[in-house]
């Protein structure tokens, strides 16, 4: 596949470490999987998968849809949409200054990029979250967002896929990050109703009310391997039961075994994966 | 697009004043209200796949000669009590039971009324790997579809996607001092201050008692309560609770199918929109 080798945008790695690495060491990163360093460009050109070990890298929601999308063209949608602070949240900083750091950081205006491109030829609206943008929590604006992506597949009668990458509900807007699982859930029906399909890839980390939400609700729900995947984060679990959590817990391989993933699918296979089962839902037969 | 909603002026100490009310040892809880609001009550149970969860309670029976399909959360008064009720924590189980109910309702045309009171899903081992996740999300997006009234009301605590999985209802309601909100004041705390003591501070900031929702949008009203709170006078309580259900199970039931559907959606669908373009 052309698109496999094709050097993708630069990612900036997700652990604060990481980028520190970036900063100093510039060309090299090591792999959380085995171990190795291995030298960036390599990776890019391997659409952030380590050579040795296979391991997953987080990829951002930009290089996300670059990966994605033929060519790696899209046309995003509802960019322009942030938050008004509702609640005027305030932590250890005010919610509308994180906002602003998080947009300057991210070059995002939330934690979500919705868009329309074409998959092996065939049109469909696409959402990625960006984990970097506060944790890739949904308040109203993801929820809005992935609304409209649904209700513009309704119309174009074109398959949706959401790629998850999320904490879970946004705190810093309350309540109304709650009802945004109710929102998207609901539109979901809709397009459940028009006969679309809707694939839900789930990557590293996905959690909380995403989980409990749109995420689960693919007619297909796959994951990238080695994703943690769960309702509850494993740190809340460990507290709730007093004991260590079993290696490999909440994983996406656990989730397959469990019942609750139709496949692990390696990154370099998604696009020939959403293709073939796009093909099979609403592809023309004699 | 709306811009900043005004809220009613919450003190922390009103915010919090109102979570140890909604957790109240005396609080009435899902079944003390049912089986005040329908004598007779004919509890149903199982989720015809794993098991029977006692922190959900089914059933049916009239609630004022209506004939109502009741899902309630419910918490243990003893000790003992409260572990059989994994203190109103449900599990994948205990939402299925309720969907079953609510799907068994809508087959025979029967309106469905849910009383939520719960300090969330319970997020335990088992839970996880019998997909806590993906049995709320089902309910969420199923109880979307219902042909049928759906009627949800905040009795103490609404805690998170736990609560909400019971929640997709054409009316939302919040007894008067009954909490809901996305995480616990004590989680919240946690996370921001990386001390659970500063709960109270959560609690306010996270804008989470019946007046806030309400000037938020995201509840249609509140039901009042007697005295200092439910727990004093619950024939009372009870009583609020009877009134406000008889009068919106009126109104929707003069509602067609279609309309119920649609009601429903629109609802949610503007809910939260607090964002600029
Ligand atoms: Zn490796």
């Amino acid at each position: 596949m052309s698109w496999f080798t094709r050097k993708q945008p630069s990612l900036t790695p997700d652990s604060e470490e990481g980028e520190r690495k970036v900063k100093t060491e510039g060309l090299w990163l090591k792999c959380e999987g085995c171990g190795q360093v291995i030298w960036r460009k390599g990776l890019e050109e391997n659409l952030w998968l380590c050579e040795k070990c296979g391991y997953h890298f987080k990829v951002d929601a930009v290089t996300r849809l670059k990966q994605l999308f033929d060519d790696g063209d899209f046309t995003e949608h509802d960019a322009a949409l942030v938050s008004t602070d509702p609640l005027g949240f305030a932590d250890s900083k005010p919610y509308g200054r994180r906002l602003t750091e998080n947009r300057a950081s991210t070059g995002l205006p939330d934690a979500v990029i919705c868009a329309t491109g074409r998959i092996l030829g065939r049109p469909v609206e696409a959402c990625a979250m960006e984990l970097k943008f506060v944790g890739g929590s949904m308040g109203a604006v993801v929820g809005e967002k992935i609304t409209r992506a649904i209700e513009r597949a309704i119309v174009a009668r074109s398959p949706v896929v959401i790629v998850s990458a999320s904490g879970g509900a946004r705190m810093q807007e309350g309540a109304i990050s709650l009802m945004q699982m109710a929102k998207v859930s609901s539109a979901l029906m809709r397009l459940d109703e028009a006969k679309l399909p809707y694939i839900s890839i789930l990557t590293d980390p996905t959690t909380g009310g995403v989980t409990a939400s749109y995420a689960m609700l693919g007619d297909l729900n796959i994951a990238e391997p080695g994703a943690l995947i769960g309702f509850a984060g494993p740190r809340v679990i460990e507290q709730a039961i007093r004991q260590k959590l079993p290696a490999g817990f909440q994983r996406s391989e656990f989730l397959l075994q469990h019942g609750f993933l139709d496949a692990v699918v390696k990154r370099p296979d998604l696009r020939q994966y959403l293709a073939q089962s796009f093909d099979f839902f609403c592809g023309k037969y004699a | 697009m709306s811009t900043s909603p005004t809220l009613p002026a919450a003190t922390s100490f009103d915010a919090w004043a109102r979570v140890q009310l909604a957790r109240h040892p005396k609080r009435p809880h899902a079944l003390d209200y049912i089986q005040k609001l329908i004598p007779g009550f004919q509890e149903i149970h199982g989720d015809r796949c794993f098991g029977d969860d006692a922190a959900i309670i089914c059933g049916f029976g009239l609630l004022r000669e209506r004939p109502v399909m009741v899902i309630g959360q419910q918490k243990g008064r003893d000790t003992k009590q409260k572990l059989v009720r994994n203190f109103g924590m449900p599990k994948p189980e205990g939402y299925r039971k309720a969907m079953r109910a609510m799907a068994l309702a809508e087959k025979f045309g029967r309106p469905v009324v849910a009383l939520l009171d719960t300090p969330g899903a319970y997020p335990g081992l088992d839970a996880e790997e019998r997909g806590q996740a993906e049995a709320i999300a089902y309910n969420l997006r199923e109880m979307a579809r219902l042909r049928v009234p759906v009627v949800s009301v905040v009795i103490g605590e609404g805690g998170s996607g736990g609560a909400l999985a019971l929640g997709v209802a054409n009316r939302v309601y919040m007894l008067e001092n009954a909490v809901y909100s996305v995480i616990s004041p004590e989680s919240c705390a946690a996370i921001i201050w990386r001390d659970a003591k500063n709960a109270e501070r959560a609690a306010a900031a996270l804008r989470i008692t019946a007046p806030d929702l309400k000037a938020l949008g995201l509840i249609d009203g509140i039901v009042p309560e007697p005295g200092e709170g439910a727990h004093e006078e619950p024939d009372a309580a009870t009583f609020h609770l009877s009134a406000v259900l008889d009068k919106v199970l009126g109104e929707l039931a003069a509602m067609s199918a279609d309309e119920l559907v649609r009601d429903r959606y629109e609802k949610f669908r503007r809910m939260g929109n607090f964002f600029q373009e």
